[in-house]
């Protein structure tokens, strides 16, 4: 096959070109540059946009001995990804702009043009198995698996990608780009978002979104706690960072539960609040054929979230997960993969936006309480109750992103 | 292979390499006292000598460096700097805004880091200039300018530009003139003494020289500030130890190409007009930029609507043609070119160009197998403009 492989400078992508020129296939290099202006993004070779991270590319496309390009993408870029982010968050919502990423630019804009210029498939570094059945699977890897930002992808944009290094573990990664002399072999991995410089996203969206100072409101009593620079800055889930001047009334931590964009609201309550047990998503894309809802699956909600056991059943915005077991920090805007475990490796079946969750399954609980209506996750006092609140509380530092800059 | 793409760097003649093999295994430091500094100095003068007489100057205006680049920069930066210090208010640049970036970005630079003011002088739909904006603005502020750089031949488009009307406003004005003639040498009658102007710009690797050596000729009586101090070894004009293998090859280049320019012009440029008639009937709405008669013999440039110029030499690469879509990029994005938007061109015709270039190895074998696979380069390359995203 003619393939166009994506390398974005790192140690999986180049690895991921080379096992396809080694099986045989005819491998063009290409390097999205997705910065409008390098130098404005950020500096060093961190995985994703600078120059440096051309040139790594460049060079190990010549030691793989195949052709290279950089092809521009920083308007698709910008328009798909980067605007939409800053959108989501103005929103009340938590974006994943890798996802977006792959289901924007890597495989629509990328692979609409390889497509028209005569290739076949478009190959990346990503973690997970796409086999001949046509069907996406988790990595060998499981700390490294990226499945959760490919299931987006529908079965058409799969069926012209390329994931050599789903049998791979990272280590084995790294093992082979030494072998095959590549120099990236030792380069550290991404993890922040490619686009935000020093990985300040709230700094970042401050600088888009302005201030915006506004309450942030115990979920509980109604009561005022602190005071906020900009709702956009927080997530579902988060502790850290809410600088709140009172304590709560009943003295314990107090976690994001919600974000009310129209009010610029942020409502904390306590780590119990944030255990639901219904989640409700749209625009599901049906990644495995032949699915028929209701259905018994594993669900994950965030990128490196655990598996949860979970019904799938059908709603008229898209679908919700009926969570056996409830769970935290699950933020509108991140996906809803369902996933059905396999000894092969777990198959995604489908991917799916997260619009709100609630604490019980059925019509009545979660209605109305959509990201733009009231808190999306708690609705007061006395919700939490049996919810489970034994549990540690779930901390999150902060926007729960990443699934790694691959391609 | 099908190498189409002689302006970006042409293979070394036979006699060249055989003058740098038979160098490059001797020491010597041309600066050296002793009888292999003494050869290597006489190896080096001799070429001087050669380069003088091929290019109609006199062998102290020969300023050896290593390469286009460098003498672009040492030009238009060493001649502002000279000129400015011994009159403050001299402190405009006049280029044209068609000229390499060797000289854009050195203007540019002495604009943001020396206070620098600078004229461009605009150039027509075919690429080229006008003297007449020239003596116009050097009427308007004649006083005020410390050196003007205006090339001989365009690399992109390959318009060959009317030097000497240029070097008379300049002269008559007093202003020292620069002339980047690095793609002319070999391709058109090149003389300094003729020309009128006051330094010009030569680099091996455009006429079967080796790379990383080139010369300025710079006038006897042109004030230059060095770019590069230390031993002076260039007239105190330029530092650095020689490259005594390389400046032999190159003399024998320069040489070389000069004697066979005429060849050169009449061969070559029937290839290219054959490049070009068949192009155009195999691609009837491909677009021919440039000037049809004062243009390089080596260079034909076409614009073929609605494809992007990237797509089409990946496609032509992949069937082993190499062409370019105007001067060698680095890791970067390609940006439109700057040549041909300042001929008026639109960002997507400046986009959707390609440069061939032919030079003393071409066949007609290489214009078959362009024509061979160009249409269909073109097809694809269509439907994958169609999928471009609106800038
Ligand atoms: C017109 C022109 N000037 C200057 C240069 C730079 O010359 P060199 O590659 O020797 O530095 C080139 C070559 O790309 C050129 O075409």
């Amino acid at each position: 096959m003619r393939v166009l492989a994506a390398m974005s400078g790192g140690v999986d992508s180049a690895v991921a070109a080379a096992r396809a020129a080694t099986a045989g296939h005819d491998v063009t290099g290409v390097h999205l540059a997705l910065a409008r202006n390098p130098q404005t993004y950020r500096t060093g070779a961190r995985g994703c946009c600078t120059i440096e991270d051309a040139r790594d590319a460049r060079r190990a496309a010549d030691v793989i001995g195949i052709p290279f390009y950089v092809w521009d993408m920083a308007d698709r870029f910008h328009a798909d990804v980067v605007d939409d982010f800053v959108a989501e968050y103005a929103a009340g919502r938590t974006p994943n702009p890798c996802l977006r990423c792959n289901e924007k630019i890597k495989f629509a804009a990328v692979l609409d043009r390889a497509l028209a210029l005569g290739f076949d498939a478009v190959v990346t570094g990503h973690h997970a198995r796409l086999g001949p059945d046509g069907l996406l699977r988790r990595s060998v890897d499981a700390a490294k698996d990226q499945s959760y930002v490919l299931a987006v992808l529908t079965r058409e944009q799969l069926a012209h990608a390329m994931f050599p290094l789903g049998d791979a573990t990272k280590a084995q990664v790294r093992a082979e780009a030494a072998a095959r002399g590549l120099a990236v072999a030792d380069k550290p991995d991404s993890h922040d978002i490619c686009f935000v410089a020093d990985g300040d996203t709230r700094g970042f969206l401050a600088g888009r979104l302005g201030a915006a100072p506004g309450d942030i409101v115990d979920a509980a009593t109604g009561e005022t706690l602190g005071r906020h620079e900009g709702a956009y800055a927080y997530t579902v889930g988060q502790r850290r960072g809410l600088r709140l001047e009172r304590p709560a009334p009943d003295g314990r931590p107090r976690y994001v539960l919600s974000i009310t964009p129209v009010t610029n609201t942020v409502t904390v309550g306590p780590a119990e609040a944030l255990d639901v047990s219904a989640v409700c998503a749209d625009r599901p894309v049906w990644t495995a054929p032949g699915l028929e809802l209701p259905m018994e699956c594993q669900v994950q909600v965030r990128a490196h979230g655990e598996p949860l056991p979970a019904t799938l059943v059908a709603t008229p915005e898209g679908v919700r997960a009926d969570l056996h077991r409830p769970a935290r920090g699950v933020a509108p805007g991140q996906a809803l993969v369902a996933y059905r475990p396999e000894r092969a490796g777990d198959v995604v079946l489908l991917s799916a936006t997260i619009t709100s969750a609630s604490v019980a399954a059925g019509p009545g609980v979660s209605a109305g309480s959509g990201v733009s209506g009231g808190p999306a996750v708690s609705g007061g006092p006395g919700v939490s109750a049996g919810s489970g609140g034994s549990a540690g509380p779930a901390v999150f530092a902060g926007p729960a992103v990443s699934g790694g800059g691959a391609g | 292979m099908t190498y189409l793409d002689h302006a970006a760097t042409t293979p070394m003649l036979d006699e060249a390499l055989e003058a740098y093999a038979a160098t490059a295994r001797d020491v010597g430091n041309a600066s050296s006292l002793h009888a292999p500094g003494r050869c290597a100095r006489r190896r080096v003068e001799e070429s001087r000598e050669r380069i003088a007489a091929a290019l109609g100057a006199r062998p102290s205006e020969v300023i050896f460096t290593t390469g286009g680049t460098e003498s672009d920069n040492l030009a238009v930066k060493g001649i502002f700097w000279a000129r400015r210090a011994a009159d403050p208010r001299r402190n405009r640049v006049v280029a044209s805004a068609v000229e390499h970036h060797a000289v854009m970005d050195s203007v540019a630079w002495l604009v943001a880091h020396e206070g620098a003011e600078v004229t461009w002088l605009p150039a027509d739909d075919r690429g080229r200039l006008d003297p007449a904006a020239l003596r116009a603005e050097l009427a308007a502020r004649g006083d005020e300018v410390a050196v003007i750089s205006t090339m001989w031949a365009n690399n992109e488009v390959g318009t060959v530009q009317p030097v000497a009307d240029l070097a008379a406003a300049a002269a008559a004005a007093g202003v020292p003139a620069h002339t980047d003639a690095v793609q002319a040498v070999g391709q058109v009658p090149v003389d300094f003494a003729a020309s009128g102007q006051a330094a010009l710009t030569v680099t091996g690797h455009k006429l079967g020289g080796p790379v990383g050596v080139g010369a300025l000729l710079l006038g006897r009586d042109v004030p230059c500030t060095p770019l590069l101090h230390g031993g002076g070894q260039e007239r105190d004009v330029r530092s650095g130890t020689l490259d005594v293998p390389g400046i032999v090859a190159f003399g024998v280049a320069v040489e070389t190409a000069v004697k066979q320019q005429q060849h050169f012009a009449a061969t070559v440029g029937a290839l290219r007009d054959d490049l070009v008639e068949r192009v155009s009937a195999a691609v009837p709405d491909a677009v021919f930029n440039g000037d049809r008669a004062e243009r390089l013999p080596g260079n034909a440039h076409f614009s073929f609507p609605g494809c992007e110029g990237d797509a089409l030499l990946l496609l032509l690469d992949a069937q082993g043609i190499a062409c370019s879509t105007g001067s060698a990029c680095s890791a970067g994005v390609a940006q439109p070119s700057h040549v041909l938007l300042a001929m008026g061109a639109d960002d997507d015709r400046a986009r959707s160009s390609l440069r061939f270039t032919l030079g003393h190895t071409s066949t007609r074998a290489d214009v078959d197998a362009l024509i061979a696979a160009l249409p269909g380069a073109v097809e694809r390359a269509r439907r994958a403009g169609a999928v471009k995203p609106a800038r």
